[in-house]
């Protein structure tokens, strides 16, 4: 779960780590409003979104009075920002952070991450903060300072300081930028965090170290012990296809495809969406319906599909385990008589039971076109949706 | 005898008495699993489907001489559990349980640690399907009868691909001598290595079929490992085609997050290697088939 910039500079800032002052807007007046509390003479605008690459889409702006303030954030609320990270649609600019202007004499990368090969917490930093990592991994790939984190023990301060010293720093900045790197292990670890980023960590010309953006993810299975991390949930930064099936406990990821999946688990949901894709189709989604289900899950797993009005087909594949292919059966056409399943509809059932389930899909004398294997279930699918497009557009 | 299970392996439950830990108990004891028990902390004593309940690990490897445990504790108290199986001496434990935290994972590999490698427990799992040896014993919740005893490994971190796989081979006569789910979490008790090292051991396992998917280095690492160590041929399929950067396909793990984690390039390593590759999910059957006919024919 990703958390705005304003979010996690609350966090970093109530575990000691230096942020430039600001505020919270809603609005124009909000916004400028901040700019008499926090003082000074410039300040910068902030769209909140959940991206990195703000800047070079407009969604951060250097303001010097209140006419160019009050204009900035007329253009950005209730915009959508584009960034590569969003993706084509972009999200929603409802929130605006106002900060004061830091004078900047160094710009550095601090972050955070999961090492799945070590499987550690490793930090990673460059003295060549302000662009993507990734771009610093191309440009400037020796100024990379990577440390993992013993699980057992925790981090300790020499690493802090090894990384202080590989930063080049000036004598009189080692001591801040140690504790700097080792608060924010510390609010990594204590909020079960799953990344944490700061780009650019600068250091101003009056000698003093500012996170100057913050970007955060949380571990999603961990929610459970972190409230206070919930809380911080926004969803209108989701896609409103995915707040809509999570709300409902599935499991849905949105896609830009015409053919909606229905399947239970990760890894067959997966590659029925290849199959598809191999089949000379494109997938809408990916939606895993998981164990036991029953015919109401399905059924609120067609509602969510069926949301999606670029959903012109469906397929559902299951190979049942703890499932019961007769429950997925009779959830299927719950789903066609109370639901209204308006487009093509192909079904395969393997496993647990599927026998049972073929024959309440037979009986039901609804339209539904069935097939035996996963290769059968994507060609059908993908023919239907060529033959219902093909009709739609005569 | 394939590899980590068979008809004698003692067997106990942790998360014995739940609902889900009953339901698949009495699945696996149908199947045959020699099942000696189960743990539930404060029902000790009772009997549960003809069973002894114990409540701790340590009192029921006493009592049972239990060598492995499945897992079926709810993700707040999981980590816990697989640590006291580690410290109780259990040698495998299966952990079928979704939802750990990371930072819970990484503090029970760290703690597995502690044992010198001939002691150490091995992990299976977690948010994996667990384990069978087809026609000896279960030890997960996969449906026992898609599988067809024989001499193909199958190791996977995806349940139903696996039952998708394996039934494909069912079809044409190919059986299996032991499928393993490494699970789709992030970190993982035994990896694609690890695995693989077993079945490259076994002398009841002619080939193996891996399936992988998208996020972390874990395929590729095997794939290199099996290029220099591996004299049975290797068939892998990597689910994930389609799945688009940063967006977390179902399982923890399944996340497009660093170069090399793409499907697409997964296989052109896995390629590089050697590796045989599944071209498309519908084709497990077909590949093993062609794989062992072009094996008998070399022979």
């Amino acid at each position: 779960m990703d958390i705005h910039e304003y979010q996690a500079k609350e966090l970093l800032a109530r575990h000691g780590i230096h942020v430039p002052r600001g505020g919270l807007a809603y609005s124009p007046e909000q916004a400028t409003y901040r700019a008499r509390e926090i003082g000074g003479g410039k300040w910068v605008l902030k769209a909140q979104v959940h991206s990195g690459a703000r800047g070079k889409a407009g969604g951060i702006k250097l303001c010097s009075n209140d006419e160019e303030i009050s204009s900035a954030a007329e253009a950005m609320l209730g915009r959508k920002l584009v960034t590569h990270q969003t993706g084509p649609r972009g999200k929603l600019i409802s929130r605006l952070y106002l900060e004061e202007a830091v004078d900047i004499a160094q710009e550095l990368y601090l972050g955070f991450v999961l090492d799945r090969k070590e499987e550690r917490v490793m930090i990673v930093a460059s003295a060549a903060g302000g662009m993507e990592i990734e771009e610093i991994a191309e440009k400037a790939p020796d100024s990379i300072i990577r440390a993992t984190v013993d699980p057992g023990v925790g981090m300790q301060r020499f690493q802090a300081r090894e990384i202080a010293f590989g930063l080049g720093l000036e004598d009189s900045l080692i001591g801040k930028a140690t504790e700097t790197i080792f608060s924010c292990y510390q609010v990594f670890r204590d909020y079960d965090a799953s990344m944490l980023e700061i780009n650019p960590l600068v250091v101003t010309r009056d000698g003093s170290l500012v996170a100057l953006d913050a970007k955060m993810s949380f571990d999603e299975n961990a929610l459970f012990r972190r409230p206070e991390i919930s809380e911080l949930r926004d969803k209108s930064q989701e896609d409103p296809r995915e707040t809509f099936a999570s709300d409902r406990g599935l499991s849905y990821v949105g896609l830009d495809g015409n053919i909606g999946c229905i399947i239970n688990g990760a890894g067959l949901a997966m590659a029925t969406m290849d199959m598809i894709k191999i089949a000379g189709g494109e997938p809408a989604n990916f939606l895993d319906i998981g164990g036991g289900a029953s015919p109401e899950r399905v059924a609120k797993s067609f509602r969510a599909v069926l949301g999606d009005k670029n959903v012109e087909t469906i397929l559902v594949n299951i190979f049942a385990g703890i499932n019961r292919c007769d429950w997925v059966a009779e959830g299927v056409i719950k789903a066609i008589r109370e639901v209204g399943v308006n487009v093509p509809l192909v079904v395969r059932l393997s496993g647990t039971r599927a026998e049972e389930g073929r024959r309440i899909l037979a009986d039901s004398g609804e339209a539904v076109i069935v097939a035996d294997t996963l290769a059968e279930a994507a060609e059908k699918a993908v023919a239907a949706w060529r033959a219902a497009t093909k009709k739609k557009a005569a | 005898m394939a590899i980590l299970l068979n008809r004698s392996t003692r067997v106990i439950v942790q998360g014995f008495t739940g609902k889900i830990g009953s339901f698949h108990a009495e699945d696996m004891k149908r199947y045959g699993t020699k099942l000696v028990g189960g743990v539930t902390p404060g029902k000790g004593g009772q009997t549960h489907l003809g069973l002894p309940v114990f409540n701790t690990v340590k009192g029921a490897v006493r009592e049972t001489r239990a060598e492995a445990s499945i897992v079926f504790v709810p993700p707040p108290f999981a980590a816990d559990s697989i640590m006291e199986a580690a410290d109780a001496g259990i040698k495998l434990c299966v952990c079928i349980t979704d939802g750990i935290p990371s930072q819970d994972m990484m503090q029970v590999k760290r703690y597995m640690r502690r044992y010198r490698f001939e002691d150490r427990m091995r992990l299976v799992g977690p948010n994996c399907a667990g384990m069978i040896t087809p026609g000896q014993a279960l030890m997960g919740i996969m449906p026992g009868s898609i599988y067809l005893p024989g001499r193909i490994g199958i190791v996977g971190r995806s349940g139903t691909l696996g039952y998708e796989a394996a039934s494909q081979m069912k079809a044409l006569g190919i059986g299996v001598s032991t499928s393993v789910g490494i699970g789709g979490d992030p970190i993982n008790g035994s990896s694609f290595k690890d695995i693989l090292k077993l079945f490259e051991q076994d002398d009841e396992t002619d080939a193996v079929v891996m399936i992988g998917e998208i996020g972390g280095p874990q395929e590729a690492e095997a794939a290199i490992w099996a290029r220099d160590n591996m004299r049975k041929p290797l068939i892998a399929y990597i689910a994930g085609l389609s799945a688009p950067k940063g967006r977390r396909m179902g399982h923890a793990g399944a996340i497009i997050s660093a170069f090399g984690e793409s499907a697409q390039e997964k296989v052109e390593i896995l390629k590089e290697a050697g590796v045989i590759i599944v071209p498309t999910p519908s084709s497990f059957g077909e590949v093993v088939a062609d794989t062992l006919a072009r094996m008998k024919k070399a022979a």
